[in-house]
């Protein structure tokens, strides 16, 4: 983001002599750019800004749905409290642990598998051959169909009477009777897991593209004169190079994964073997009512989330600073 | 034919056969709901991988349902008011953001970044008091308010990176004339900006055609639902008794009009895609 400041003040230096700051024009133009900026913040304020804070304050009351303007102030009871002997509140709560232990196991085996699975796309969609661009957009129609109609698509091919990979399993032989896949629990994950990797290889796939064509030929031309073996050159020149963006699709990824609701609300609905913190969120919030409880959820994934980009950050900046 | 032709042989071979492999995993799940909604119920528990025959009872069924065309007509009205608003402020903020230096400027960037990694859950309490207040639950209005929260950062992102690389010639030209930046942007920037504003509208309309969370929380009857919400909740006798002809007849008809967008406007959503995370 300071890039373009440096870029562009030389410039702005070399045509201005008389020096850029304080002309009429550039009062008129730094008074358009809040006047401009204004409608945005406003809107942003009113989505975001604000309704995260009533979340922070709901989470201190026992609010309920039908009434949050009448709530009182509870402290920090909906967290934890000590009542009778026994401490009670969301920190207590082993389904609430458990669905963070979900999220953090589903979004850590996902974002591999997509990773892994996303690189390889790339690289194949790279190599030269007769209808890239038809392929190209065919990988795309996973990334385009709509979550729930994903989740509705794997639902039907993973029905365990009817479903067509129970089928080809057992046409197969590698099954001899047909798999509970989303009511099993020890099953469920990875149908989930299953379904969301493959919607979200293609993006994945498609950073990783664009940053595998922007690499320097010569390196490639070089080692290819040198006879070393592919793999070799993979690792040692292409993986350091696009390490870039790939840390740039593992954060949205891993953002994306630990806000993780709609496919596994239609795959498994409510289910404690699949359920994450949104979901355990909403249910509380809507379900059960409860919005002091369920604010207090919220709260807790906003921070943890907050927490991962803070520590992806300072991971991501070290990384980048070795390679540099 | 020598060795040496032969390992390129093979390996032109493998290529292709991964090539398959990979298209048929990517378009296997909707060609498969594109068969089965096309079968008759009586066929439906029946596994076939091609179509023996065609019937379209199952679309006949949805679209006689007031509640389905209904929610179609929502979506639609829904998604194009969301890519309208997250426009209009788009590109203004985007100016400001791209082509004038003010003091806060990188403060407004964090913040624009830090609200598109909001989780959505995190102020679905506060926005769900919100839209309360304002008269918007059970309303379209409400769902297009709310899903600025995700398409407007994204908008502004994308549009500040674009209009950044826009040569200063241009604007400078302009002040000369005596242009004010409203002018500038209007007469100057727009005619340049469609490509940018055509990509980041298409991405907008497909997050909001797609979006589920919001839309199942803050609508409550039939007539005000959204397609993805309508779809989740078609629902049979039972949780073993699902109508599956009917479900995937829905889910191809609001997959269809996306899957050609993205086959027309491929090279558009990759260079926006990739402009909002690789550039950002």
């Amino acid at each position: 983001m300071s890039t373009p400041v440096t870029e562009q003040a030389p410039q702005a230096a070399r045509r201005n002599p008389a020096g850029y700051r304080g002309t009429k024009v550039r009062r008129q133009r730094v008074r358009a750019a809040w006047t401009f900026l204004a409608p945005m913040l406003v809107a942003l304020a009113l989505v975001a800004g604000w309704p995260l804070l009533r979340t922070f304050y709901l989470s201190l009351t026992d609010a309920s749905l039908s009434d949050t303007a009448g709530a009182a102030l509870i402290g920090f009871e909906n967290y934890l409290v000590y009542d009778d002997g026994a401490w009670y509140g969301l920190l207590t709560d082993p389904v609430w642990w458990n669905s963070v232990w979900n999220t953090v196991y589903f979004s850590l085996v996902s974002v591999s598998l997509e990773v892994v699975f996303g690189i390889i796309v790339a690289l194949l969609l790279n190599a030269e051959f007769k209808g890239r661009m038809l392929v190209r957009a065919a990988v795309l129609i996973p990334w385009a169909i709509p979550t729930i109609v994903s989740a509705k698509m794997w639902a039907w091919m993973l029905n365990d009477q009817f479903g067509i990979i129970n089928h080809i399993l057992m046409a197969l032989g590698l099954i001899d009777a047909p798999l509970a896949w989303t009511a099993d629990a020890d099953l469920s994950m990875w149908a989930v897991i299953m379904v969301d990797v493959w919607k979200t290889i293609p993006f994945v796939a498609l950073l990783v593209l664009a940053a595998l064509q922007m690499l320097p030929r010569d390196c490639y031309e070089a080692a290819e004169v040198d006879g070393i073996h592919p793999v070799k050159v993979f690792f040692r020149v292409t993986l350091p190079l696009i390490t870039p963006a790939l840390l740039v699709a593992v954060i949205f990824r891993l953002l994306d994964a630990l806000r993780v609701f709609d496919v596994i609300y239609v795959l498994t609905s409510n289910s404690t073997s699949t359920m994450t913190m949104s979901i355990y969120a909403r249910q509380q919030l809507v379900e059960f009512q409860d919005v002091g409880y369920g604010s207090a959820a919220s709260t807790l994934l906003f921070l943890i989330i907050a927490l991962a980009v803070v520590i992806y950050l300072y991971l991501g900046r070290r990384q980048l600073g070795v390679d540099q | 034919m020598n060795q040496y032709q032969l390992i390129k042989l093979a390996k032109r071979v493998g290529l292709y056969a991964l090539i398959a492999v990979v298209m048929v995993y990517a378009i296997f799940p909707f060609y498969y709901a594109v068969v089965t909604s096309l079968k008759p119920s009586s066929e439906l528990f029946r596994v076939d991988f091609w179509l023996s025959s065609l019937d379209v009872s199952n679309y006949v069924q949805i679209f006689t349902q007031k509640s389905f065309v209904r929610a179609i007509f929502n979506s639609i009205v829904v998604s194009l008011s969301v890519v309208a608003i997250a426009l209009l402020l788009g590109i203004t903020a985007s100016y400001a953001l791209g082509r004038v230096r003010f003091r806060g400027r990188t403060t407004v960037m964090l913040t624009i970044l830090g609200v598109s990694m909001f989780p959505q859950v995190a102020v679905l309490s506060g926005l769900f008091e919100v839209i309360r207040t304002l008269n918007l639950y059970n309303n379209p209005g409400g769902l297009i308010l709310s899903y600025t929260i995700f398409t407007l950062p994204f908008t502004v992102w994308v549009l500040t990176t674009f209009m950044r690389q826009l040569p200063m010639e241009l604007e400078e030209a302009a002040i000369m004339d005596g242009a004010t930046p409203w002018i500038t942007i209007t007469k100057v920037f727009l005619p340049l900006m469609w490509p940018a504003m055509a990509t980041t509208g298409l991405l907008a309309f497909i997050a909001a055609w797609n979006e589920f969370l919001f839309a199942l929380t803050f609508t409550l009857t039939d007539d005000q639902r959204t397609v993805p919400v309508a779809i989740a909740l078609i629902s049979g006798g039972s949780q073993h008794e699902l109508p599956w002809g009917p479900i995937m007849a829905a889910s191809v008809t609001v997959t269809v009009p996306l899957v050609i967008l993205v086959m027309i406007f491929q090279k558009r959503i990759v260079s926006g895609l990739t402009a909002g995370a690789v550039k950002g």
